[in-house]
Formats: C-alpha cells, sequence, structure tokens
C-alpha cells in the first residue's frame, strides 16, 4: 500500500519504476475519500489539479527526469498558505470564498519540486488554539482515538500524516501550533529558526513569532520537507541569508558526544507521569548511544507563557484589520454605513477565540498601556532568549516533553486559560526564534502518543536532526501506525 | 476578590476600536475571560526588566532593502476578483460617515 | 482683534518622493494610470503579504534630511499606525513613530525683507493611501469607490517646529521647501495634483505668554495662495472668538476655497488610538555613515544659496534672482546664456520677460525644448549690444527664432533686418519725411511734444522699422530747427 510509504520509501518506487505517481496520488484520493471523513483533515481537497500534477510527474520519471526527491509526491497544506487559484480560508469564515492570486513562496517552492498537492488541511482559525476546535468549520479528529482532538493549531496537518491521507504535510508555529499536534498525533514536527523559511504567503498570526514547519512520518521525511522550503526570500524581509546546508548528510551522524541538556523547569507538577516517564527514558536512550546529558536550567520558562500571550494577541490584532469586508472574504450586508459594516462583518466572521485574542491585543496596544504590556513582553522575551544562550553554552541540544500532558478529548479544556497552558514547553522557543523539533517518543498505556521535543541553537535544524534520527532509530516508534476503521 | 482588571466600559471601547460587534452576551463573557487572562499575565509585572533591552528576534538582522526596479503589477481583473461589492473597476463600500483621520 | 495676539503656526507637509516604484512593493508609481491596475497583492493588503523597504525612497529620504540641515537618524525604524478606512488596504499604515529618519532642522526664510529661521521637528518615510470616489460629496454619498493605484506610493513627512509667526511666513516656508524637494529631484512638488500637501496647526496666545493657545489643525489647502488665505481667515476667526471670551475647539477643520472660511470637520465618534508599535515584519534600518556621505556629495546647490550667488555674481536684485532660480532648469538656461555676456542684467530681462512668456517657470521638459536655445538668446541680445539690430527689431527676431529655432543672425541677413544706422542714409529719409509733414512740424515747433513722435514713426514706417532710433532721433534734433 503506497499510503503507508513515507517519502524516501516512495520515492524510491517512483525511480525503480514499481510504482507512478499517479498511482500514490490515486491511492492517497481514495484513502481520503474512505477515512476522512472520520479523521475530517482536509477543509479543501485539489483532486483534479492533483491528478494533473501526477500525470506530469509520471511523465519526467518515464524519462528518467524527475525534477528531485520530493517529484511526485502527494503533500497537503495547512489552510493558512495562500494557494493561487484555490479557496484559502485559514479555518476562519470570515475568509470562506478567498481565492488567493498567487501562492506563498514556499508553495511555489514545492510545486516547483514537483509536489502533488492533494489539499488544504484543517486548523485553528487564523491558526489561533491547540486543539482545532475553534476551525469555523469543524474538528478535526486525532486518528489515534477519534474522540480526541489532534492538537493545533495545525490539527489536520498533524492528522492527515499520522493517518496516512498525505505524504507529508506543512504547518506553522506560533507557540507550538506545528510542535504540540506532533506530539498529539504521533509523527515528526519541525519548526525551524524564525527567518529559516520565508513567511510570504503564509497568513500572518503573530509576525514575531509565526514560522512554517514541516510534518513528517518520520525525521528524514520531515527533514527533506525543510531542505525543499529552507532559505533566503526577497519578498520577506525577516527572512535570513544564511545558507542553507545539506540537512539529509546531518541525519546520520549519531549523537555520539552530543552534549544534551535536560531543563529543570520543564519537568513540573501537573506534567503527566507517562509523558515524563516517557522524556526520562528518552534521555536514557540518548545516553546509550553515547550523548552526553546535563542539567540545565531555563529561569524564566514560566513567564514565557504570560509574555507570549501578549505579544502574539497584539500583533495578530494589528494582523487581522486588514479582514473588514471591503476587499475580499465576508461582507455581511445591510450594514447602515461603513462602521457598521466593518463591525459586524468581523464581529459574524471572526470566532470567539478570535475575537478574545483582537481584544486583547487591542488592549495591549492601547494608549497608556503598550509600556506595561507589549513594551514589557517584548524585554521578558529578551530574558528568556537569555536563558536559552547560556544553556548553550553548555549544551548542543535541550531535550524535554512537548507537551505537558497528551490528547485530550474534545471539549475538555474550555477555559481559554486551561488550553492556553498546552503550550507552557513550546512557547519560550518561539519568543527565542530557536528551532524545535518533536518526535514520537512513546505511547501511553491506553496507546495515545507522547512527543519528545528537541530545541536547538539559531540555524542549528541539523543538530535536531541528527539527535532525532539517532533516537528514532533505537526506538522505531514510528512504525506503529493508528488503527483506522473505513 | 482583587480589583478587576477590565470594567464593561472598558470592553465596550476596545470593540469599538478593534471594529467589533459584541452580543451583551459576549461582552459580558469576554469581560471574564479577558479579567482572568490579564490577571494571569500580570505576573510579569514581578520581573525585574529594568536595563533589558527589548528584542524581537534572535538573531538580529538590519538595513534589509530592495532597488527601485518595477515589478508587472497584477491584472485589474484579478486583484478585483475577491471584492465582496465590485464597481466596474473599483471596489465600492458603504456610506462612509467621518473623514479619515489623515484626510488632506 | 487680530493684532491682539500673537500667532503660532506649524506646517506639516507630505511630500510624494519621485521613485519608480512604492515604498513596499514594486508597483509603480506613475500618475494617472486606470483604477487599481497599479496594484499587486502587496500594496493592496492582502492576506500574508509582506512589505520590503525601497531603499531609493530612504535615499530621498537621506537627501532631504541633509537639505534642510537635519540629523539624519542612523537607527530608524518603522511602526505601524492603526486606524480603519477604506482607503487603507492593511487598516494599518506602516509609517515611522519613536524613531524618524531625521529630526531637528532647519530652513531659513524671507519674508519683507527680514530673515527668520523656521525649525523642523522631524522627517520621517510613510506609504501613502488610496484614493476614494464619492459620488457628490463625502456627505452624501450613499456609496464610496476605492481605487488602490496610490496606496503605497513613498511619502516623506515633514514637520516643523510651531515657528512661524505670519500666515507670508508659512507661505514662504512652504515654497521654500516646496523648492528644495523640486531642486533635489526627490519630489515634483505638484500641489493640485496632490504631490505635495500641507496641513497647517495654528494657534494664538497673548503677545509674551509662554504656553501655547489652543491650537486648531486646517487641511485641505492645495497652493500657495490657499495656505495663506486660510491661515489669514482662521486667525480672523480665533481672535474674533477669543475676544468674545469663547474658547477655542481643538479641532480639525477644513479649508473651503470657495466660501474662504474653514469649516469643522464633522466630529468623530471616538479619539484616535493609533496603538503605534514597532514593524515586526521590517527589521531596523542602520544607515552607513558612508552612505550618508556620499548621499552629502550628490546634494547641488540649493534655491538659496544658487539665489545668492546670482545676486552676487550677476548683481540681480533680489526679486529677480528668485523668479530665475525657482527652478534648475530655468536658473542652467539663465547662466548659460548670461555666460561671457557683458550685460547679464540684459540677459535677466530676457529670460524673465519673453522666455517666460513661452516656457513654464518649471516644467523642466518644456524649457529643455524651448526652440531658443541659451546660446541663441545670447547670440540675440549680442546683436542689439553690437548695434546691429534696434531693441524693437529684436523682438520680432525672437518671434521667428521660436518658430523656426534659427540663429538671430541668420535671421536678421536673410530678411535685411540690419539696422540702419548710416547718418547719411537716414538723414534723406528724414528730410523726405519732414517734407510730407509740414503741418506736424508747425505743430511740434508751437510746443506740441507728441508730434516728435509721430515723425520718428513715419521714419520708422519708411524704414521698415530698421532705422536706429537713436540715429533718428539725433537727426530730427539737428534738423528740426532749420526747417
Amino acid at each position: 500500500m503506497l499510503t503507508r510509504l513515507t517519502i524516501h520509501e516512495l520515492g524510491a518506487r517512483f525511480r525503480s519504476g514499481e510504482a507512478t505517481p499517479s498511482q500514490a496520488a490515486r491511492e492517497y484520493l481514495d484513502r481520503i475519500t474512505s477515512f476522512d471523513p472520520k479523521v475530517k483533515a482536509y477543509l479543501t481537497r485539489t483532486s483534479e489539479a492533483a491528478l494533473g500534477q501526477a500525470a506530469e510527474s509520471d511523465a519526467r520519471f518515464a524519462v528518467k527526469k524527475p525534477l528531485g526527491l520530493l517529484d511526485g509526491i502527494p503533500l497537503a497544506l495547512k489552510d493558512v498558505f495562500c494557494t493561487r487559484g484555490v479557496e484559502t480560508t485559514c479555518g476562519s469564515k470570515i475568509l470562506k470564498g478567498f481565492i488567493p492570486p498567487y501562492d506563498a513562496t514556499v508553495v511555489a517552492k514545492l510545486r516547483a519540486a514537483g509536489g502533488v498537492l492533494l489539499g488544504k488541511l484543517n486548523m485553528d482559525e487564523f491558526a489561533m488554539g491547540s486543539s482545532t476546535e475553534n476551525s469555523a468549520f469543524f474538528t478535526t479528529r486525532n486518528p489515534w482515538d477519534l474522540s480526541r482532538v489532534p492538537g493545533g493549531s495545525s490539527g489536520g496537518s498533524a492528522a492527515a500524516v499520522a493517518a496516512d491521507l498525505a505524504a507529508a504535510t506543512l504547518g506553522t508555529d506560533t507557540g507550538g501550533s506545528i510542535r504540540q499536534p506532533a506530539a498529539f498525533c504521533g509523527t515528526a514536527g519541525l519548526k525551524p529558526t524564525y527567518g529559516r523559511v520565508s513567511r510570504f504567503g503564509l497568513i500572518a498570526f503573530a509576525s514575531s513569532l509565526d514560522q512554517v514547519g514541516p510534518f513528517g512520518k518520520d525525521v528524514a521525511d520531515a527533514a527533506l520537507m525543510l531542505q525543499a522550503i529552507a532559505g533566503h526570500d526577497p519578498m520577506d524581509s525577516t527572512s535570513a541569508p544564511v545558507p542553507v546546508p545539506d540537512y539529509a548528510a546531518a541525519l546520520s551522524l549519531g549523537v555520539k558526544g552530543l552534549k544534551v541538556g535536560i531543563p529543570d523547569e520543564y519537568f513540573i507538577e501537573g506534567l503527566d507521569p507517562e509523558v515524563e516517564a516517557a522524556v526520562r527514558a528518552a534521555i536514557a536512550t540518548l545516553e546509550d548511544l553515547g550523548a552526553q546529558t546535563q542539567r540545565v536550567s531555563l529561569p524564566h520558562t514560566e513567564y514565557g507563557l504570560a509574555a507570549y500571550y501578549v505579544i502574539a494577541p497584539a500583533e495578530a490584532s494589528s494582523n487581522l484589520a486588514r479582514y473588514d469586508g471591503v476587499k475580499y472574504g465576508l461582507r455581511v450586508p445591510g450594514a447602515r454605513d461603513l462602521i457598521d459594516m466593518y463591525s459586524r462583518t468581523r464581529g459574524a466572521g471572526f470566532g470567539a477565540e478570535v475575537k478574545r485574542r483582537v481584544m486583547l491585543g487591542t488592549y495591549a496596544l492601547s494608549a497608556g498601556y503598550y509600556d506595561a504590556y507589549y513594551g514589557k513582553a517584548q524585554k521578558v522575551r529578551t530574558l528568556v532568549l537569555r536563558d536559552f544562550q547560556r544553556a548553550f553554552e553548555l549544551v548542543d541540544v535541550i531535550v524535554a516533553p512537548t507537551t505537558p500532558g497528551v490528547a485530550f478529548t474534545m471539549g475538555e479544556r474550555a477555559d481559554p486559560l486551561q488550553m492556553y497552558l498546552n503550550d507552557v514547553f513550546t512557547i519560550p522557543v518561539n519568543l527565542a526564534g530557536l528551532p524545535g523539533m518533536s518526535v514520537l517518543g512513546g505511547f501511553t498505556r491506553t496507546g495515545l502518543p507522547i512527543g519528545l521535543q528537541l530545541i536547538g541553537k539559531a540555524f542549528d535544524e541539523a543538530t535536531l536532526l541528527r539527535t532525532a534520527k539517532a533516537y528514532e532509530g533505537a526506538t522505531r516508534w514510528q512504525e506503529r501506525k493508528p488503527e483506522l476503521a473505513a | 476578590m482583587a480589583e478587576p482588571k477590565i470594567t464593561m466600559k472598558e470592553v465596550e471601547s476596545v470593540a469599538r476600536l478593534a471594529r467589533l460587534t459584541l452580543t451583551d452576551a459576549e461582552k459580558e463573557r469576554m469581560r471574564r475571560e479577558l479579567d482572568g487572562i490579564l490577571s494571569y499575565i500580570d505576573k510579569l509585572r514581578a520581573l525585574d526588566t529594568e536595563g533589558v533591552p527589548p528584542t524581537s528576534r534572535a538573531v538580529p538582522m538590519t538595513n534589509v532593502m530592495r532597488e527601485d526596479e518595477p515589478r508587472d503589477s497584477f491584472p485589474q481583473d484579478l486583484m478585483l476578483a475577491n471584492a465582496p461589492d465590485r464597481s466596474g473597476e473599483f471596489f465600492r463600500v458603504p456610506k462612509i460617515i467621518e473623514e479619515s483621520p489623515e484626510a488632506s | 482683534m487680530s493684532d491682539a495676539y500673537e500667532v503660532v503656526i506649524g506646517l506639516e507637509v507630505h511630500a510624494q518622493l519621485r521613485t519608480r516604484t512604492k515604498m513596499f512593493c514594486g508597483c509603480s508609481t506613475a500618475f494617472g494610470a486606470p483604477p487599481n491596475t497599479q496594484t499587486c497583492p502587496v500594496c493592496q493588503g492582502m492576506p500574508g503579504t509582506l512589505p520590503v523597504i525601497n531603499r531609493r525612497a530612504v535615499e530621498f529620504g537621506i537627501k532631504t534630511a541633509l537639505a534642510i540641515n537635519c540629523t539624519v537618524n542612523a537607527d530608524n525604524r518603522f511602526a505601524r499606525k492603526h486606524y480603519y478606512y477604506p482607503d487603507m488596504p492593511k487598516n494599518y499604515q506602516i509609517s515611522q513613530y519613536e524613531e524618524p529618519l531625521a529630526e531637528h532642522g532647519y530652513l531659513d526664510i524671507e519674508v519683507a525683507g527680514a530673515s527668520r529661521r523656521i525649525g523642523i521637528q522631524r522627517l520621517h518615510l510613510e506609504e501613502d493611501v488610496g484614493k476614494l470616489v464619492h459620488e457628490g460629496s463625502l456627505e452624501t454619498a450613499q456609496s464610496s469607490q476605492v481605487d488602490y493605484n496610490r496606496a503605497g506610493v513613498p511619502l516623506m513627512e515633514i514637520v516643523s517646529m510651531p515657528d512661524m509667526r505670519s500666515p507670508e511666513e508659512a507661505a514662504a516656508y512652504l515654497k521654500a521647501l516646496r523648492a528644495i524637494v523640486v531642486y533635489l529631484d526627490v519630489c515634483d512638488g505638484n500641489m493640485e495634483e496632490g504631490s505635495l500637501r500641507c496641513d497647517a496647526n495654528i494657534s494664538l496666545r497673548r503677545p509674551g505668554a509662554k504656553e501655547y493657545g489652543t491650537k486648531v489643525e486646517i487641511k485641505n489647502m492645495n497652493s500657495f495662495r490657499n495656505v495663506q488665505h486660510a491661515l489669514e481667515y482662521e486667525i480672523k476667526r480665533q481672535a474674533r472668538a477669543l475676544d468674545t471670551g469663547e474658547r477655542i475647539v481643538q479641532e480639525t477643520r477644513l479649508w473651503d476655497p470657495d466660501r474662504g472660511h474653514t469649516v469643522s470637520m464633522r466630529s468623530k465618534e471616538f479619539a484616535h488610538d493609533y496603538r503605534y508599535f514597532p514593524e515586526p515584519d521590517l527589521p531596523p534600518l542602520d544607515l552607513a555613515p558612508a552612505w550618508i556621505e556620499s548621499v552629502r556629495a550628490t546634494l547641488a546647490e540649493l534655491p538659496a544659496a544658487k539665489r545668492a550667488r546670482f545676486m552676487k555674481d550677476y548683481a540681480l536684485g533680489a526679486y529677480d534672482a528668485e523668479v530665475l532660480t525657482q527652478s534648475r532648469e530655468l536658473a542652467g538656461y539663465f547662466e548659460a546664456a548670461a555666460k561671457g555676456s557683458p550685460h547679464p542684467k540684459t540677459v535677466a530681462n530676457w529670460v524673465l520677460n519673453e522666455i517666460l512668456r513661452v516656457v513654464p517657470p518649471d516644467d523642466e521638459k518644456a524649457i529643455a525644448a524651448c526652440p531658443i536655445k541659451p546660446a541663441d538668446l545670447a547670440g540675440l541680445i549680442t546683436l542689439i549690444e553690437d548695434g546691429t539690430i534696434s531693441g524693437r527689431i529684436a523682438k520680432d527676431v525672437f518671434e521667428k527664432m521660436l518658430v523656426a529655432g534659427e540663429s538671430a543672425r541668420a535671421i536678421v541677413a536673410r530678411e535685411g533686418l540690419t539696422q540702419v544706422a548710416d547718418a547719411g542714409e537716414l538723414g534723406s529719409v528724414v528730410d523726405q519725411v519732414l517734407a510730407e509733414h509740414a503741418k506736424v512740424v508747425e505743430d511740434y515747433k508751437a510746443g506740441k511734444k507728441a508730434a516728435l513722435g509721430f515723425l520718428v514713426g513715419q521714419v520708422m514706417k519708411s524704414t521698415s522699422g530698421k532705422a536706429s532710433p537713436a540715429v533718428v532721433n539725433s537727426l530730427l534734433m539737428e534738423k528740426l530747427p532749420k526747417v
């Protein structure tokens, strides 16, 4: 079954002639038809276009001239990326029907690499959330337990990979929105260093925190996707002019002699004991593989969440000001005048969580409050960054839990603050702009995935990948798949 | 119970600034939820940030600019295609009742 | 009474920069394209788009800042300014707030022979907004239409200190600032088309008072005259109010040029909280001193310096110098024509009175395209000065030069316009005229001085205008007593 294969395995079949991209595309599309009604990962399916792209890929393989390792591989994208000619909603009613006239840079790169785009994936509205329950349309289910959430905001992207509804996907991570769903769904998920990947065409949530990253069935696939999308973009002034290394080459380096840090502040009261046990076991595995572990301290960790919940909503309130019914998206009819139109459109078009954050952000930036909130939070951000910089003088990579618990049931975390606490281990990494990754670190007794987080130095995704790869090789958790009845 | 961090009046004023229509029920819920969140955020005050500069990014960058070279604009039809109310070559908006603060 | 108060005026000028592309994207800034044809996802504020700074706009900002004696802030940064309006694609404008490009400059102006230094508080860069088209007026329109072609065009905002003390000073400041930005080629200075816009802040206070009065903002003044008239009106209005003990409301008023008064803008529902914060999509600027210096080196002679030099080197009066230096092109034309001339004042007169009849003073293309090149004008003047032709004939030759683009010498030769100054030849013509108009001669002798003009005219007619007026006059003076 082609849909069970990783990108590397599938690509090998294409090259050997055992399978064609069209076959793979059709198998994935059939599987989506059978199983997505249960998983509900897809918002939009671009089946016809996908088959067209697959056919073009077939032709290239036939003359042994593939575009690269992603040629013909069926992929899907979080609906946060602008895709030319394809509806892009960002999980929101206010953008229902919006057809972007342009491709995000990362989308253009995947297309140029020959990727076959199966469709757009469900997400928390405007990437605000940790469960995909904030999608304006429906909630995606966790393939490991359909009564549970897949995490968020890139819930559809994680679930699609976990359920073999795409070979790999792209998501975005602002406070944990790749790593947390990767942990809940048991996939590899990587948030690159801020500036490593272009944000042009990514519908902005929090400009100084958002980053694009891949979900993969294994570490090597995630590395391959990263290779395809990383790099400087002149259309994004915040993208870094740092050369992209060969990530595949890093994978086989192993962890012998690598210095691994274990942060005290991530092993707190309230951490699920099974999660803790899994992470401790992972640390032991790394030691067995030759890594040297030591404790490190990141003393400002507990303030990260508070700082994030000022900075992210503030930037979001600004980025979302443009959704006003004038040029695109929803316009509520029957308004008396312009201001009424604005207010009714935004009132009807935004969901509760988005409204909450827009209000919070507007308040934090308003006259008289800027210094106490945004100004202060940006200073706390420096303290969080300095914690990591000090730790990275002692170690090469930090290992910790991705989340305090495992996938919860739908509706369980109704209180917003309760929901925010999901991101306590992932947020500091965004504040510092460092790369972070989650890999499958085991399962609970009841069979729910547990995520292991790796945090690295700026632009040192290679160390994350080699560590993750070594761990994966020794444990092979990723060979287990959820059972989905049709 | 501590002083409320945000009053209903402030909720209404912020909603106006953010151009959001909220029902009465939404306003009340918003007030309670924002109150809770703002109380949580208050823990930042305890932190001494004297002399600490604000950061936006781990790896600072400056002077990112482009040359003054023209790029093709997008065709008119494509740019108007998503308009909720298109009027010929223009976007149409309902009756404007106040001047722009920047009207010159 | 207006004169019982001291007037305090500050001006805020927005200048559209003459870059080829917009401030943050590569769309053209050319004027006059059909609506919404010079836009892209970036300047229309589509989801997912990001700005990228236009280097030339920064260069123009630095250049202007140096020309108005500002300190350029090497560290400067863009910020978001939030308000909702349909001409604002993102509902925030990318501008500069706490860290502007330049500060603390000045401009020297002259009013009624007195020189004054007007302080300049700051200069910063921002993006322009789109254009709204209302059916009828803003008050009556049921809907409006939006064109985003102009959205994103680079703007330079220059804010003066409240140092001006009269509408004349305000107009002089605006003229001087406009001349500079046009000279530097950073802005075309067209107030009617809106590439240069001016808002004023004006307040009155008792002379000697330390505190400023309540200031009123005035908008919609699209020419120097309108600026002056609007401020004159506002002074009267505020003085009248203060005289009767009324308080001045801090507000924005629009100048209505047709009715000659300012009108309060509809009161806004809520005060504007712009919620400024540093633009997270744009890394800050840290301008290299070497770049700033290289821009400084490109500063050509500015209007004030050129004016002073013209007055000194060419012995021109202040008014003539000012008119001739109002554009680089006109000043260049004059200098080329005056080069090597022994009488630059004559050249100046010809330029001011004749050339400016046919060419607008600040239209560089028209000046360059003028059929009479500076050397040609110089040639014409030489022919007058060496007596080849009379001043009157020269004017005819000038008109012919405009049409043909030929040199004066060629036209004079071809049409035989050389002045006749030979006393012998003219003597016989004079005799003829005196003989034919004995009655007029009698009138002259009887004391009618005007008769002389008639006789001169007849000689001119007889010689097709070629007679040298000086010689004719002296011959008549010599012969009349003898008749």
